[in-house]
């Protein structure tokens, strides 16, 4: 059984390597695109968390995202914050307002808790709008340069942030496997096959779901610090419908509760837009046409096909 | 919010509170009316079939658009032109929905989660074709007539006017048809029972392509009606739908008359509240309000709960 | 003897039916007890009212001497009622052992906490003495929904052993077995009555007059008669009313 445990946990130390040793040979353009992708591919490993393993489709994980976004970039653009404590903050904004929506959204089920998360996530993005004075609306702003730096590093170096946002990358991966692989994790998945069940063997689902919106907001809401102070830029469409459809798009196409579908969903996803933009302003096209094309024909995605064919062992 | 920003100028300066009132009821009506036409269509979609259509404000879009790409290949009157788009521009909308259901839909086996991620990409894929095949531009369609009522005042577009009234007449017909024909007793016995109707014979494959595709006509209808008073444009689906939405759920999912009267209340108190307040602080606050109405009453305000 | 579970006045209504009416239900520690009653007599409605799936109209319900008629089911299991579904509900998607593990990590769990650590290679090894028990020990990483009927059936009352529970509700569970599980079945609770108190809603009357010490019975929301399968069977009102009357 250890054995098992011992190669899920080398496949993704290996797949950290394998990124960390890109860093040295990646071309400038998918050197930068690739940071992009880790700290995207944070958010959709907190997305799957709720969708893939406890079986809550949330349409408004935006909001989680902009609350850490937003979070850190207001804190240190008004209190002129460096980059730690921006990002400690943004990190709490995002557990408070998931844990309040959570409290909410959790005591609705199925198809009524996709629509109360996506109306609660557009409130936060009007209120976004609403107070533009302080958040610049849609035209958004920029996070100074001289406080993106944590201790000596300096953030906006291409070099460091690859590298940040690695580090990221990585504790979100290995948190994550350690809880799916846990007790608390075996829990998560029994509600998402049967909640009743789970409930009469003692577990009250409430406390689990809510924990689980939780740690998914957190993550959400460190990858929308970790954005903001990595890119230096904050702007109202990351709080947009859109940025709550992305994540679930990631998952869909790396597979639903698979710890490393979201990021290889967030690759493939990111480069399909990112060519057809250069082709096409209606690149959002593609993303509704992967959308229908993976629900109809690979609901699993990639990994949770390959799991399912080769490799029943992976996480 | 044209209004409010007439009131800002000072445009109405010489009119009291009252005449305010009517001008803004008139406008409310005008947008309940509409509205009240499109969120039917939702409601049966999700009544009968369970599915929540996320795409539905794109068919909305669509038939604004198609208005306008159907007047503007007639010359003629803007009569001619409008009354050929109001025909073919919800059989068009109704025939992709149809498409979308067999293709789509069904395979998925109307599974309200997956539906809902399916529809979503339905919804990029219209709004995207829009943009694609239509520009980015907003252009204008003509009203098939134009004449002004006039109160003591201030005159009131004739057109308006005439909108509410179809719409109403539409509301009624949609009623007439769902309660007192054979084909409203088999979507409702649909809607009821599944299994049960499919047992009896009825063809709920059928019914569920006539019911997406109906849904989604309603909205077309609805855009047509009132492209004339606004402008054509590939994003103009959002607000159909988050308002579509709203409406259900104050009426209560899958209740009709529930439907209709939340319509009422929600575009008549829009219209009125935009006077007095920001219109963004007041979607804060209804959008507040809705998901607030779905946490604690998942019934809606006026709704009774489903069996 | 103590009495482990006691319930006054219990009543459950649908609408204007009254499916459990007034029922006052008293079980003693360590017996195994069978509830037996026709069809829609509301046996499955009053243990669904002990173990907390369905609340109460009226009336109270004490487990150890304390009032749990306001506990959500899931504490009731923490404080040991375990109960296994009629219709089989099981983790169709997850191995037979992962199906264990679950009911037998819940103790582990609560003890330690949300983060806590927990010794996972002594969970597996119980889970695996459970499975061997309830006879499924060669199908531990047999995804649940690929077994056949009566084994799914043994694996909800293998989840059932696995929370360790002071009270173990059985809703029909010989249902759909065949003969000879139902003979081992038999020896399992004998054997697991030795810790347990048990509590069996059953058809089967050759297992009820087999197993239980004693028999309640119910019709029309309200209980019967209630005695030793002797006294059961000479009662005339159970007679007429059930046993074929």
């Amino acid at each position: 059984m250890s054995g098992i445990f011992n190669k899920a946990l080398m496949v993704h130390l290996g797949l950290i390597v394998v990124l960390l040793a890109l860093h040295f040979i990646l071309p400038a353009y998918h050197h930068v695109s690739l940071a992009r992708i880790m700290v995207l591919a944070v958010y959709a490993l907190g997305f799957n968390l709720l969708f893939g393993y406890t079986g809550l489709l949330s349409l408004g994980h935006a909001l989680f995202f902009a609350a850490g976004l937003y979070g850190a970039g207001l804190s240190m653009q008004f209190f002129q914050w460096t980059a730690g404590p921006g990002f400690v903050f943004g990190l709490f904004c995002a557990i408070a307002v998931a844990t309040l929506i959570g409290m909410l959204a959790l005591r609705t089920v199925g198809v009524s808790f996709m629509i109360v998360t996506m109306m609660f996530a557009q409130v936060g993005y009007l209120l976004i709008l609403y107070y533009n004075e302080y958040t610049r609306g849609d035209e958004g702003f920029v996070i100074l340069r001289e406080l993106r730096v944590l201790g000596p590093l300096d953030l906006s170096a291409e070099d460091i942030r690859y590298l940040v946002a690695l580090a990221l990358l990585a504790a979100a991966i290995l948190i994550k496997l350690a809880l799916v692989r846990s007790p608390t994790g075996r829990i998560l998945i029994a509600i998402r096959e049967n909640e009743e069940r789970t409930r009469m063997l003692g577990y009250d689902p409430f406390r689990y779901k809510l924990m689980a919106m939780v740690i998914s907001g957190a993550f959400a809401g460190a990858a929308g610090a970790a954005y903001g102070i990595l890119f230096g830029y904050v702007g109202a469409s990351f709080a947009s419908i859109q940025y709550s459809i992305l994540p679930l798009l990631y998952v869909l196409m790396g597979g639903a509760g698979v710890v490393l579908g979201p990021l290889l969903g967030t690759i493939a996803m990111f480069y399909l837009i990112d060519i057809a933009s250069g082709m096409t302003s209606a690149y959002l096209f593609f993303v509704g046409l992967a959308l229908v094309f993976l629900i109809l024909v690979a609901p699993k995605g990639l990994l949770g096909t390959v799991r399912e064919r080769w490799a029943p062992w992976l996480p | 919010m044209k209004l409010r920003n007439s009131i800002r100028q000072g445009h109405f300066d010489s009119m009291d509170f009252g005449p305010y009132l009517l001008l803004a009821t008139l406008e409310g009506a005008v947008q309940a009316a509409v509205l009240a036409l499109t969120a039917l269509g939702l409601s049966l979609v999700f009544g009968v079939m369970r599915v929540v259509n996320v795409a539905h404000g794109e068919f909305f879009m669509l038939g604004a658009v198609l208005a306008w790409w159907i007047s503007s290949l007639l010359t003629g009157t803007p009569l001619f032109g409008f009354l050929a788009a109001l025909i073919f521009a919800p059989l068009i909308v109704g025939g992709l929905a149809a498409v979308a259901d067999r293709l789509i839909l069904k395979r998925l086996k109307y599974d309200p989660e997956a539906t809902i991620v399916a529809t979503i990409g339905l919804l990029y894929i219209i709004q995207q074709g829009a943009l694609t095949l239509y520009g980015p531009d907003a252009r204008p369609v003509a009203a098939p007539f134009d004449f002004r009522v006039s109160f003591p005042w201030f005159g009131y577009s004739g057109y308006k006017i005439s909108v509410i009234l179809t719409c109403m007449v539409m509301l009624l017909g949609v009623w007439a048809l769902l309660t007192r024909t054979r084909i409203g007793l088999i979507m409702r016995a649909t809607q009821y029972d599944r299994e049960t109707a499919q047992a009896f014979g009825i063809p709920v494959a059928r019914v569920y392509t006539g019911v997406f595709a109906f849904g989604a006509m309603l909205a077309a209808v609805a855009a047509v009606l009132i492209v004339p008073t606004q402008q054509a444009y590939y994003l103009m689906g959002l607000d159909p739908l988050l308002l579509s939405f709203i409406v259900v759920i104050i009426g209560g999912l899958g209740s009709l008359k529930g439907t209709v009267l939340a319509a009422v209340v929600i575009g008549l108190s829009d219209g009125i509240i935009t006077i007095f307040f920001d219109p963004t602080l007041a979607k804060i606050l209804s959008t507040i309000l809705v998901a607030m109405i779905l946490v604690f009453r998942p019934t809606g305000l006026f709704g009774t709960a489903t069996r | 003897m103590t009495t482990l579970l006691q319930t006054r006045n219990l009543s459950k209504n649908f609408g204007g039916l009254a499916a459990v009416q007034s029922v006052d239900f008293d079980l003693q520690q360590g017996e195994i007890r069978a509830i037996i009653g026709p069809n829609g007599a509301g046996k499955s409605t009053l243990v669904g009212l002990i173990s907390g799936r369905i609340a109460p109209s009226a009336g109270t319900i004490a487990f150890q001497g304390q009032s749990i008629t306001k506990l959500p089911a899931h504490a009731r299991v923490a404080r040991g009622i375990a109960y296994t579904f009629q219709i089989t509900s099981i983790f169709a998607n997850l191995t037979c052992r992962e199906n264990i593990l679950l009911p037998a990590q819940r103790a582990a769990v609560a003890a330690s906490g949300l983060f806590g650590r927990v010794d996972e290679a002594a969970l597996i090894t119980r889970a695996d003495e459970i499975l061997a028990r309830v006879g499924l020990g060669d199908q531990a990483d047999t995804k649940a929904k690929e077994m056949a009927y009566g084994h799914q059936r043994l694996l909800e009352v293998g989840m059932g052993l696995a929370l360790h529970a002071k009270l173990l509700i059985l809703d029909e569970p010989t249902q759909g077995l065949s003969d000879s599980e139902i003979a081992n079945f038999i020896d399992l609770i004998r054997t697991v009555s030795k810790e347990t108190t048990i509590l069996l809603i059953e058809h089967n009357m050759t297992v009820v007059m087999d197993l239980a010490q004693r028999i309640t019975v119910m019709n029309f929301g309200q209980v019967l008669a209630e005695g030793t399968p002797e006294e059961i069977r000479a009662n005339p009102a159970v007679q007429t009313a059930y046993l074929g009357g």
